[in-house]
């Protein structure tokens, strides 16, 4: 399974992140947050979302994927994002180190608000997914007049 | 703000070197492939969300120091619903046992990914030596 990057140069810590996830996914059932109260996301890709008042942004780092390596599909309120970061093939090297995930990943997102699923739309740049995902009509704020009625 | 900045100290993000950076900044220390063949060494660094002319390549005595420098990437006027990685500069640093020849190094950034050659000084690489039987 692909990981995201790593505090590669300090093993202790990377260890203790380790057993306290163990500790943490034993004790409360629920993965999710470690003691400090930060999200530990065992899933990937981890993801930022943004929203305004018309989209929901949401992004993913996925260095070395082109855009045909990724399948991404909106169903209801439903965001899949599925992929896969291809093993180099063997050839006649030696790794001195070997950090960078292979494989394949999924991730299915429900999202807070209904999305326009036409209108939904992603890129990838330098190793960075964005998906802007409009909001149905529906879903958007909306301001509502107040008369006040005379007697 | 003060949420956010808290956000940003994240123990894996604090990653520590013996030099101390100016910038406050959280940084990142890059997952990377390291991979010899008989020519050189090549470094393979995932480090999505830079312009090319971000990075900063330095060897120097058997060291080899790479930064890249991210930008912020959260558009204006909007609010986190979710935040699961926190975005900061890259920064790396190894050293180098083989003899490297420094004038040849060479990058390229692709996909987020940066790929360092580093051809190894011709007294370095390996020579095939044949016996003859007499």
């Amino acid at each position: 399974m692909l990981t995201r990057r790593t505090n590669g140069m300090d093993p202790i810590n990377a260890l203790r992140g380790e057993v306290e996830h163990l500790f943490d996914e034993f004790l409360h059932g629920a993965p999710g947050r470690s003691r400090f109260g930060w999200p530990m996301s065992p899933a990937f890709p981890a993801l930022n979302i943004w929203e305004d008042e018309h989209n929901v942004r949401v992004e993913a780092e996925l260095s070395g994927l082109k855009l045909e390596d990724l399948d991404i599909s909106v169903v209801g309120n439903e965001l899949t994002i599925k992929g896969e970061r291809k093993a180099r093939q063997p050839e006649d090297v030696v790794y001195h180190r070997r950090e960078r995930g292979t494989g394949a990943f999924s991730r299915v997102l429900r999202l807070p608000v209904d999305i326009d699923a036409n209108r939904v739309e992603a890129s990838l740049k330098n190793g960075v997914l964005t998906i802007t995902l409009p909001k149905a009509e529906a879903a958007k704020p909306r301001k509502i007049q107040i008369k006040a009625t005379e007697k | 703000m003060t949420t956010e900045s808290a956000l940003n100290k994240r123990p894996e993000e604090t990653a520590t070197t013996q030099v101390e950076r100016t910038r406050s900044r959280p940084y990142f220390y890059p997952n990377v492939d390291i991979i010899e063949t008989a020519d050189e060494l090549t470094v393979l660094a995932d480090m999505p969300g830079m312009r090319p002319d971000d990075v900063d390549i330095q060897f120097e005595n058997g060291t080899l120091t790479i930064h890249g420098t991210v930008h912020d990437r959260q558009p204006e006027g909007t609010s986190y619903l979710r935040r699961e990685y926190g975005v900061g500069d890259f920064y790396r640093t190894f050293q180098v046992s083989e003899l490297i020849d420094a004038s040849k190094i060479n990058a390229a950034y692709e996909n987020g990914v940066l790929t360092l050659h580093l051809p190894k000084a011709e007294a370095a690489k390996p020579r095939k030596i044949t016996v003859t039987s007499k």
